[in-house]
C-alpha cells in the first residue's frame, strides 16, 4: 500500500504535491495495490477531487482543534498514524520545504529511513522485502544518485518540476473516499508551531517570479557596481539577482542571491553580468527559459551555457546597452 | 545566562564549474578540488559564534567524516569556536539514520562527561541540509532522538537566555514564518541568517591549539544506500556570441526585442 503525502492551499492540491502522486501512481501501478492520499486541515476535503483522476482511492483528512497552525511534527504524527492504520509500506511526498520537513519528522518517528528530492523510483525486480530503487538528486540535481531505500516503511520526497503532474488513464478515475482522522497529539508534537506571520513588503518585482532577471557576480566589482544592473532591470521590469561570491562579500542581502542555497528563478530572460556560472549559481539559474551572458571570458561555463553572449566589460556594456535600450523606446513611443 | 551551542558541520568538496564521478560511479572525482563545508552550515557556525560572544558560555562543533575533517573543525574553531569533536569515520558510507544516530550518541556522552565540561547544549545547529548529499533529515532525527523541539530552514533566531527560549523566522510564501520555542532546542539554519566572518591569522593559530576529541563511532546499517552516482544529461546549448564590447549592443536589442522584453 502506498500512501501520497498533499500539501494544499484552503484545498487547493500544490502544484508539487500532483507531481508526487503521479509518481507514487505509477509506483502502486507496478506494485499492483490500493493507493491512498493524506492531507492535513479541515479544508484539505475540498481538494479530494481533484486527487481522484490522478488514481487517488481514499484521502486521509487529518484534523485536530489544535492544528490550526502549521506544527511539523505534529503534522507528522498525523501522518505517521494513517500510515499505520493503512499499513502503508511507502509514502510519497512533494519535495518542498513543507514536504521534506514533515516526512522527515515522519521517518525519525516511524524510524524509518527516507530519500530526499527523487526524480524517478521503481520497485527491485524480484526482491521479496519490497526495497525500492530511487533516483535522486544531489548538489541540487547537478549530480544523481541512484539508491536502495530498503525497511518495513519507506519514505521518498519527489524533486519539485522533476516530474510532469499526470492524470491516470479514465479507467481508474473515480471520486475519493474522505476518511476523516482526529491524530492522538500531545503538548510536546505543538511546541514548536507557527505562532506569527510576517507579509514581505511589495516593493518592485520578486526574484522568484521575474519575467526579467539582471544576475551580477564577481565581475561586477563591488557593491557600486550594480547601479549599472539595477538601471537594466528596471527598464526591462526585472528583479536583481546576484552570485554567490556577491553575497558573501557583502555586496548584495542574501535575498538577492540565485543559485543553491539561495532562490530559483525562472525568468523568460536572464542576463547574467560577470557570473562565471559556479555549479552552485548554476542550480540556481538552471529553469531560466533564456540566458544572455556578459563576461570578460569566452570560456567561463555561464558563457558556454548560455543562449547569447557578449565578451567584454560589462562596466562598458551595460551602460551602452540601457543608453540603446532608451533610444529604442523613444523611437517606438516618441516620449523619452 | 551563559549558553552552550554545538554546531555540526560536514566536510564536502569545493565544486567549481562542474562535476565528474569517479570511474566506479562511487565518488565525486575531487583530485582537482578543495574541502570547505556545506554554505548554510557556514553560516550556522558564525550563528553559533555571534551568540557565545552576546550571552558568553562556550560551543564546540561537531563533523562525522575522514581524518581529513579535523581541517574543518579546525576552520571553525579559527573563526572562533572553542573546541571540537571528530567522528572518525572510514570510506564507507553513512546514510542520514546512522549519521544522526552517531552524532545522537555523540551529544550524550558530551553532555554527561563532566570532566570535559559537560552540561546540556542549550542549542544544537544544523545547516538545513548539506550541500552534497541533500538529505533534509539529519537535525529532524537528532532532536527527534533527544525529545527536543526542532525549527528547520532558519533565517532568522533570536535567543533570550535568561529566559530560555528563542523566537525563529523562516522563510514563507509572500513572507515569514515566526516560531517561539524553549530551549533546549535544535535549529537548522540557512545561509542568509547572517553574513559570515572571514578567519583571522591569530584566529587561525588559536585553533591549531584548540582541543579535538576523536571518536570512532560505530556504524548502524541505515535504510539508504547509494549504488551509483551519475551526472545528469544538460541541454547542449549552442552559444551564439552577438560581438565584443559596446558594439554587440545593437544585436542586444534586437535580441530583446525579439524576445519581446523590452514592450
Amino acid at each position: 500500500m502506498i500512501v501520497g503525502f498533499v500539501e494544499h492551499e484552503g484545498g487547493q492540491v500544490l502544484e508539487a504535491s500532483l507531481q508526487a502522486i503521479t509518481l507514487g501512481r505509477r509506483l502502486a501501478e507496478q506494485l499492483g495495490g490500493p493507493f491512498h492520499a493524506v492531507a492535513v486541515g479541515a479544508d484539505a476535503a475540498a481538494g479530494a477531487d481533484r486527487l481522484g483522476p490522478f488514481g487517488v482511492t481514499s484521502v486521509h483528512v487529518v484534523d485536530h482543534e489544535r492544528l490550526d497552525a502549521f506544527a511539523p511534527a505534529a503534522w507528522a504524527q498525523g501522518l505517521v498514524e494513517v500510515i499505520e492504520a493503512v499499513g502503508a509500506a511507502t509514502v510519497v511526498a512533494a519535495g518542498t520545504e513543507r514536504g521534506n520537513e514533515v516526512m522527515a519528522h515522519a521517518g525519525a518517528r516511524l524510524g524509518a529511513p527516507m530519500a530526499a528530492n527523487c526524480v524517478d523510483v521503481a520497485a527491485e525486480a524480484g526482491d521479496a522485502d519490497g526495497s525500492l530503487r530511487v533516483t535522486r538528486q544531489r548538489w541540487g540535481g547537478s549530480l544523481l544518485e541512484d539508491a536502495e531505500l530498503a525497511g518495513p516503511v519507506r519514505i521518498l520526497t519527489v524533486a519539485p518540476h522533476a516530474i510532469r503532474a499526470e492524470e491516470a488513464s479514465a479507467s481508474v478515475a473515480a471520486t475519493p473516499s474522505v476518511e476523516r482522522v482526529t491524530p492522538a497529539l500531545t503538548d510536546a508534537d505543538l511546541i514548536v508551531r507557527v505562532t506569527g506571520r510576517v507579509e514581505a513588503g511589495t516593493g518592485g518585482v520578486s526574484l522568484a517570479e521575474a519575467r526579467v532577471v539582471v544576475g551580477g557576480g564577481r565581475g561586477v566589482g563591488g557593491a557600486d557596481g550594480f547601479a549599472e544592473l539595477e538601471e537594466l532591470a528596471e527598464l526591462l521590469g526585472g528583479a536583481v539577482g546576484c552570485s554567490r561570491v556577491a553575497t558573501s562579500l557583502g555586496w548584495r542581502p542574501h535575498a538577492d542571491q540565485v543559485g543553491q542555497t539561495g532562490t530559483r528563478i525562472a525568468p523568460d530572460l536572464y542576463i547574467a553580468c560577470g557570473i562565471s556560472g559556479a555549479m552552485q549559481h548554476i542550480v540556481g539559474c538552471r529553469s531560466a527559459k533564456h540566458v544572455l551572458a556578459i563576461n570578460t571570458d569566452p570560456e567561463a561555463p555561464m558563457v558556454t551555457r548560455a543562449d547569447w553572449a557578449v565578451i567584454g566589460d560589462l562596466h562598458t556594456i551595460l551602460p551602452a546597452l540601457v543608453g540603446a535600450i532608451r533610444q529604442a523606446r523613444t523611437a517606438a513611443t516618441g516620449v523619452p | 545566562m551563559p549558553l552552550n551551542v554545538l554546531v555540526c558541520v560536514k566536510r564536502v568538496p569545493t565544486t567549481g564549474g562542474r562535476i565528474t564521478v569517479t570511474a566506479d560511479g562511487q565518488d565525486i572525482d575531487t583530485r582537482f578540488l578543495g574541502f570547505t563545508v556545506s554554505p548554510h552550515e557556514e553560516c550556522a557556525v558564525e550563528e553559533a559564534v555571534r551568540l557565545i560572544e552576546r550571552f558568553g558560555g562556550s560551543t564546540a562543533v561537531l563533523t562525522l567524516g575522514p581524518a581529513q575533517a579535523v581541517e574543518q573543525l579546525q576552520d571553525a574553531m579559527a573563526l572562533g569556536i572553542d573546541r571540537g569533536i571528530l567522528l572518525e569515520t572510514g570510506d564507507e558510507d553513512w546514510d542520514p539514520s546512522a549519521t544522526a544516530a552517531a552524532i545522537v550518541e555523540a551529544i550524550r556522552s558530551a553532555e554527561a562527561d563532566a570532566n570535559a565540561g559537560g552540561e546540556p547544549f542549550d542549542l544544537v545547529l544544523f545547516g538545513n541540509e548539506a550541500a552534497d548529499t541533500g538529505d533534509y533529515q539529519v537535525g529532524i532525527r537528532v532532536a527527534q532522538a533527544l525529545g527536543r523541539p526542532c525549527v528547520s530552514g532558519v533565517k532568522a533566531l533570536e535567543v533570550d537566555a535568561d529566559a530560555g527560549t528563542a523566537a525563529a523566522r523562516r522563510e514563507a510564501p509572500g513572507g515569514w514564518e515566526v516560531f517561539g520555542f524553549p530551549l533546549p532546542a535544535v535549529v537548522t539554519v540557512k545561509e542568509g541568517i547572517n553574513l559570515p566572518r572571514f578567519p583571522s591569522l591569530p584566529g587561525r593559530v588559536r585553533a591549531r591549539k584548540k582541543e579535538i576529541l576523536r571518536v570512532g563511532p560505530a556504524r548502524r546499517e541505515g535504510g539508504l544506500r547509494k549504488v551509483r552516482l551519475h551526472v545528469p544529461k544538460e541541454q547542449e546549448r549552442a552559444v551564439e556570441v552577438l560581438g565584443h564590447g559596446p558594439d554587440a549592443v545593437p544585436r542586444v536589442v534586437e535580441v530583446l526585442q525579439r524576445l519581446g522584453v523590452l514592450s
